[in-house]
């Protein structure tokens, strides 16, 4: 379960107050409101991005408000993707691996399994600049999945592509993260995705959240 | 009430925007006229300059030890620039703290002061301690060259290394936190990668504004020939001499210096030198 409770967060004239969530355990979660409303900040707020100023942030029975990105177990994908411009699609694959020391034998299979099952076994000497928007927003969400994260968190991870490849990626959400245990908080704007995706929809407007099913 | 068919405009003749032309011949002949200067300058140096005043320059062993000094000390300088530009940078780029506005005024000190100040300065600053305590091994030694080099063309390559990690999105370093990187690893694997060509523009940067010095260096290590001469006092002597040809003939040196600096740059893929 992600669990935000009276998050507070004040950033320069912005400011989010009293902002709590609950999203069971296994459940896809959307978050939707217009820009500019805290989105993201609610999102990196999760992941440990943003410093907060109050409240407290649960994964499962854990309170996470305290530690850093990288011990929250949280995989997250940002808008474009933000691939690592100067390493091989295969060692975006392999970045956490690596970072964890892992045994080179077991990294190579982890790489293997996840470029077969994000269909990017082709691509794996592969540098970002020379991969297709979909193509990227398939390793970004491999190389989020590497470490086998609980909690997936994606900022409109479809948004910057086009309508094909926006279905393509949108099928490969539902086959990979829909109905694998993994809890996922997701941005967007597009109402397909909320229609499609969502076990539970967030709508954020005017600093307050307000949940749908 | 307006009807939508008020806005149709029927009976006026079409409007015409007029030319382009003098814009972009005005913008032509303005740009022209200060790169053909530029190229002109260069030219009438080498114009100036017979091949026997560029070859007695270059065989005076006066000028063979400024040549030497200048590339030691702009390549020392350098360093210790960009050692000290990148940390600052990235801090002035990617943190807020109290002072910051602060510490970015005080980063502009260095290029706004008069080079002279600059060296005056440091002259009084090796008056107190602990500064002092080294002052006979660096005042007026070959220390205080590169430290004078260094303070200004520090300044300038802190500058283009804050502009560089500015235009390296934050996105990158919060997928690395995310995937279990400290800021640190963050720093090293995933940003200073993506910092290569801000990191070359600002050690061209910093070596060409070393190599140029001279305020700070006459007046912080004087300009003794054979211990802290560099070319730039080397073209100051030669001036004192009245012999205005050596003078052009160590000019034409820098040239060559700057040109190669200018050359390596661009193929290096810099577009451009300063930021």
């Amino acid at each position: 379960m992600i669990s935000v409770e009276k998050l507070q967060v004040r950033q320069g004239e912005f400011s989010l107050s009293d902002i709590s969530l609950k999203l069971p355990e296994g459940e896809y979660g959307v978050i939707v409101g217009r820009s500019g409303c805290g989105k993201t900040t609610l999102l990196e707020a999760v992941c440990g991005l943003r410093p907060i100023d109050g409240g407290r942030i649960c994964l499962g029975s854990e309170d996470v408000t305290t530690l850093k990105p990288g011990e929250r177990g949280v995989g997250y994908v940002p808008q474009d993707g933000a691939l690592f411009p100067h390493l091989s699609v295969a060692r975006q694959l392999a970045f956490a691996l690596v970072l964890r020391k892992a045994e080179p034998k077991h990294i190579q299979e982890r790489v293997e399994e996840l470029a077969e099952r994000l269909g990017v076994s082709h691509l794996l000497d592969r540098m970002p600049d020379s991969l297709s928007g979909g193509e990227r927003q398939r390793v970004a969400l491999g190389r989020a999945l590497s470490i086998r994260p609980r909690y997936l968190c994606l900022d409109e991870p479809l948004s910057a592509l086009d309508e094909e490849t926006h279905d393509e990626i949108y099928d490969l959400l539902v086959q990979t993260v829909k109905g694998t245990g993994v809890t996922v908080l997701h941005i967007t704007h597009n109402k397909r995705e909320v229609e499609n995706l969502a076990d539970v929809v967030f709508r954020m407007a005017d600093n307050e959240l307000s949940c749908e099913r | 009430m307006q009807s939508a068919d008020d806005n149709v405009v029927t009976d006026l003749p079409r409007f015409r925007p007029g030319s382009d032309k003098p814009f972009i011949v005005g913008l032509s002949i303005l740009s022209g006229t200060y790169a053909v200067i530029i190229v002109a300058m260069i030219v009438a140096d080498i114009a100036y300059v017979d091949a026997d005043s560029m070859l007695s320059a270059l065989r005076s062993k006066e000028i063979q030890y400024s040549i030497g000094l200048s590339l030691l000390s702009c390549s020392l300088s350098t360093l210790l620039s960009l050692w000290v530009a990148i940390p600052l940078g990235y801090l002035t780029s990617r943190f807020d703290f109290p002072g910051k506005r602060l510490l970015d005024t005080v980063l502009d000190i260095p290029i706004v002061l008069p080079p002279l100040v600059i060296g005056i300065s440091l002259l009084a600053l090796f008056n107190f301690a602990p500064f002092s305590w080294t002052s006979q091994w660096v005042v007026f030694e070959i220390p205080a060259v590169i430290i004078a080099q260094f303070m200004v063309a520090c300044a300038f390559a802190a500058r283009a290394m804050r502009i560089s990690f500015d235009q390296i999105p934050t996105r990158y370093e919060k997928v690395a936190l995310t995937l279990g990187c400290n800021r640190g690893k963050a720093f090293w694997l995933v940003v200073m990668p993506q910092a290569k060509r801000g990191i070359l523009a600002a050690g061209t940067l910093a070596w060409a504004r070393s190599l140029g010095e001279f305020g700070p260096i006459l007046v912080f290590a004087g300009s003794t020939r054979m211990r802290t001469e560099v070319l730039p006092t080397s073209v100051y002597l030669e001036m004192q001499a009245g012999n205005l040809k050596g003078m052009l003939a160590i000019s034409l040196i820098m040239i060559l210096a700057a040109a190669a600096v200018l050359v390596t740059s661009r193929l290096m893929g810099m577009k451009r030198l300063a930021p």
